[in-house]
């Protein structure tokens, strides 16, 4: 285990970007979202999540495919390659963490995607243990320890020391590189902050949350429960909650045409729009109970289907930001479970 | 050697119908000159111009858009162009609001018989787009590279 | 609070066996003590678990359109959401004769995140007494002052008047805030130069994530499809896919409301960038009013709106063009 001064982050950070792009959670305009960090550029522990979650950083919200030309008759196509330099992700949560491990089973099966693969492929991750989670937070009903967040290498911030401990090869080498900035320690702070942290967690009033009404094979039993109705009625049909999701991952390909200039790029999409997966006859999902009912049977029967997990992680993301309070813990507790009450 | 790229400026005009398309025409058969930087797009009258088409105007890489119109109270629908009026006054102002230089758009009235205003004005928005130089706050950088 | 809160449980209760309507439209308690969702009561025993207190800032007037179609609909309005309610009338978008108004008292709604930013963490419960809010934390109890926690559109509130209803609760209705400072940011803005504007609104704007959310919870924005979900419109992108992206929707999304606006706040309440959107609308109010008269969308429902509206001497565009540089 590795240890550095909380107060000599900045010239941790200033290592590692010396020749590698550096993205971490910043403050901008009064909102803290990732974004690359430059020179000077602070990182404040207290904040718990980000608004967009770090899927923004490998599978961002928007980028560019491919651009075409035509010239009368003649037609260029000029692909626009995926990443190919080594970058390094500072302080992603648990949650956020167990978010990519279910886009890697989305993107990273047959067929692969090569955007997101070749991130996946440069990234270096460098997860940050919750010090302070809040009430809005149930990522332990999913399994997860916030307190051993994973990812290539884990760090635990211990009073006025951040602990860093390396979980893979990339992670060894990236703690390498900067290795003169850091000094040993042994487990023991690191032990005594997460048991601290672990007392908070037993005190969440979501932690206890009842899942056993959902997960594999129980689309027939929950497809057409009356609850539904109700459920949906308050939801705007904005994409807030799909925007924000850590593992929200559906997108749209678009083309932008000046002129004889093409840019083909794909976008995040939300099944809560009504022209989602807008086909020729229409939609398939006209109503917004429908196009309710998907997102949260997508997270927690359909993708337990496919994959053999929940593509709920507990951030609290969307607990937090719908505008009418209409989340997914409202919707897992009206499906009944024993503690759910 | 390297050739510095001249500021060529796009600026889309959009005429009415039964004024301002026609100024143009008379404009045109005066062999009145507007310069040829400036593309017509004709509207059925003033009124038809939204909003958005402006700014699609100018995401799609104008640097100038003017809006030309029979004169208030000449209107060949009437009362379209009195719309217009506060129409504008409202989105320019907005535009100012997020710090867009001003004279990047512009109302002007010209009716079916002022082929010399037409030239004018044309003139006149031209040479202030040539001045502001070009659209960067407006524009969608996907459509310059 | 409370007092309002019993008061009109069993009102809703009586109003539904009585009949003078099968649903009421309200509150129901979220997970947590703040978080509030708009909901339907059918039956007079689920009336009694609406909720009304200082966390009920959702404006109800909107859900109207699509749930008073039939039958007869009850609804909880504060004195800002019934300038929107008339507004929609004015609109033709919901129907007077099908929907029953209660009125409801209110003396500011507070916001979850402005106490979170004081740094009281862990908060368990918030109850209001008199001017103040005490807080209760995992660690101990906390007084703060409720004018300091109020959502943003609670701060500039223009009006503690209902302008329209068919019963109060509490019976006395308020007045209107005359000095409500609602425009002091705007002007603020004016008085910055033209580039200092625009680092604003880009900082602002660029943090746009186009969820929609301000579209959707704008009561004014009722279009049956909008110009941005129609693929065929040109404009409509999912994402922002370049910088201008963000400014052509708020300024678009700004200008349809402009004249319609009732300056409900909604917009900037559910942004979950907290981008002030507000302001943007609140530019728009300023502007008619200085140019066009003083006019309130909503607050009578038979208004003719000033961007449907003219007289022959209006100022021209060049009044704004023209007006000083700075």
């Amino acid at each position: 285990m590795k240890k550095l001064a909380v107060k000599d982050l900045n010239k941790f950070f200033d290592a590692i970007s010396a020749d590698q792009l550096l993205y971490m959670p910043l403050e901008k305009g009064g909102s803290v979202n990732y974004g690359i960090y430059s020179r000077g550029d602070k990182y404040d522990p207290t904040v718990l999540h980000t608004v967009k979650s770090v899927k923004d950083v490998f599978f961002p919200q928007c980028e560019s495919m491919a651009s075409f030309v035509t010239a009368g008759k003649k037609f260029e196509v000029a692909p626009i390659a995926p990443v190919d330099q080594s970058f390094t992700v500072f302080g992603v949560r648990a949650c956020d963490v167990r978010g990519m491990e279910a886009l890697d089973k989305v993107f990273l099966s047959d067929p692969v995607d090569s955007y997101y693969a070749a991130r996946r492929a440069h990234g270096t991750v460098i997860s940050v243990a919750c010090s302070a989670p809040e009430e809005t937070c149930f990522c332990t009903a999913f399994g997860i320890d916030p307190t051993n967040p994973g990812a290539d290498i884990q760090a635990v911030i211990a009073g006025e020391d951040i602990l860093f401990s390396a979980n893979t090869e990339k992670g060894i080498a990236l703690l390498d590189k900067v290795a003169d900035l850091l000094s040993d320690t042994d487990d023991s702070a690191a032990d005594d902050a997460k048991a601290s942290i672990k007392e908070i967690l037993n005190k969440l009033p979501l932690a206890d949350i009842d899942l056993s009404a959902w997960g594999e094979g129980k689309t027939e039993e929950l497809f057409d429960r009356p609850e539904w109705d109700e459920l949906c009625k308050s939801c705007l049909g904005c994409g807030t909650c799909t925007y924000v999701c850590p593992t929200c991952q559906c997108y749209d390909i678009r083309d932008y045409k000046v002129g004889d200039k093409t840019t083909r790029y794909r976008c995040w999409d939300s099944c809560m729009y009504s022209d989602f997966t807008m086909a020729a006859h229409g939609t398939n999902r006209p109503d917004k109970k429908q196009r309710f009912r998907q997102r949260f049977m997508h997270k927690l029967v359909y993708f337990p289907d496919r994959y053999g997990m929940f593509s709920c992680v507990g951030c609290g993301r969307c607990v937090a930001k719908c505008p009418v309070s209409m989340n997914i813990v409202k919707v897992i507790k009206a499906m009944g479970g024993k503690n759910n009450g | 050697m390297q050739v510095e790229k001249q500021f060529k400026p796009k600026i889309v005009a959009f005429c009415c119908n039964w004024c301002s398309y026609a100024g143009a025409d008379l404009a045109g058969s005066s062999r009145l000159s507007y310069p040829a930087d400036v593309k017509i797009i004709r509207v059925p009258c003033s009124c038809r111009v939204n909003p958005l088409f402006i700014l699609r105007a100018f995401e799609r890489g104008a640097d100038g858009v003017i809006l030309c119109g029979c004169h208030p109270g000449d209107c060949h629908y009437s009362t379209g162009n009195y719309y217009t009026r506060r129409r504008m006054t409202m989105l320019f102002s907005m535009l100012d609001y997020l710090g867009v230089e001003k004279g990047r758009t512009r109302v002007e009235w010209v009716s079916a018989a002022e082929g010399v205003k037409f030239s004018t004005v044309m003139n006149n928005f031209v040479a202030k787009i040539y001045e502001l130089g070009e659209n960067v706050k407006l524009g969608d950088l996907r459509c310059k590279k | 609070m409370q007092e309002i809160e019993k008061t009109l449980r069993s009102r809703c209760a009586e109003l539904i066996n009585n009949g003078t309507c099968d649903k009421v439209i309200a509150w129901d308690r979220g997970e947590f003590f703040y978080d509030n969702s708009p909901a339907t009561f059918a039956c007079a025993d689920c009336a009694q678990k609406l909720v009304y207190d200082c966390f009920c800032g959702a404006n109800l007037s909107k859900y109207l359109i699509q749930y008073a179609k039939e039958g007869k609909t009850a609804v909880l309005l504060k004195p800002c959401d019934t300038y929107s309610f008339n507004q929609l009338l004015t609109e033709h978008r919901i129907s007077r004769e099908n929907i029953y108004v209660i009125g409801v008292g209110c003396d500011g709604m507070v916001d979850i995140d402005k106490i979170r930013a004081m740094g009281i963490k862990g908060i368990t419960a918030v109850k209001e007494d008199g001017e103040d809010l005490v807080v209760s934390t995992l660690y101990g109890e906390k007084t703060v002052k409720k004018a300091d926690c109020l959502l943003e559109k609670c701060v500039s509130c223009k009006s503690k008047k209902h302008y329209v209803f068919d019963e109060l609760i509490p019976e006395a209705d308020g007045e209107d805030v005359k000095e409500n400072g609602r425009f002091d940011m705007v002007e603020k803005l004016e008085a910055m130069t033209a580039e200092e504007r625009f680092e604003f609104w880009q900082e602002q704007l660029s943090k746009c994530i186009r969820c929609n959310a301000c579209r959707n919870a704008c009561p004014a924005c009722t279009c049956r499809k909008c110009v941005f979900d129609n693929p065929h419109s040109g404009v409509a992108s999912k994402a922002n896919a370049d910088s201008f992206e963000e400014k052509m929707f708020h300024i678009v999304r700004a200008f349809h409301v402009a004249g319609r606006c009732t300056d409900c706040g909604e917009c900037s309440r559910v942004c979950p960038q907290n981008i002030p959107l507000h302001l943007l609308n609140r530019k728009f109010i300023k502007e008619i009013n200085e140019f066009y008269g003083e006019y309130q969308a909503g607050e009578t429902a038979d208004q003719r709106g000033p961007l449907v509206n003219y007289t022959t001497e209006d100022a021209e565009p060049t009044a704004v063009s023209d007006r000083g540089d700075n």
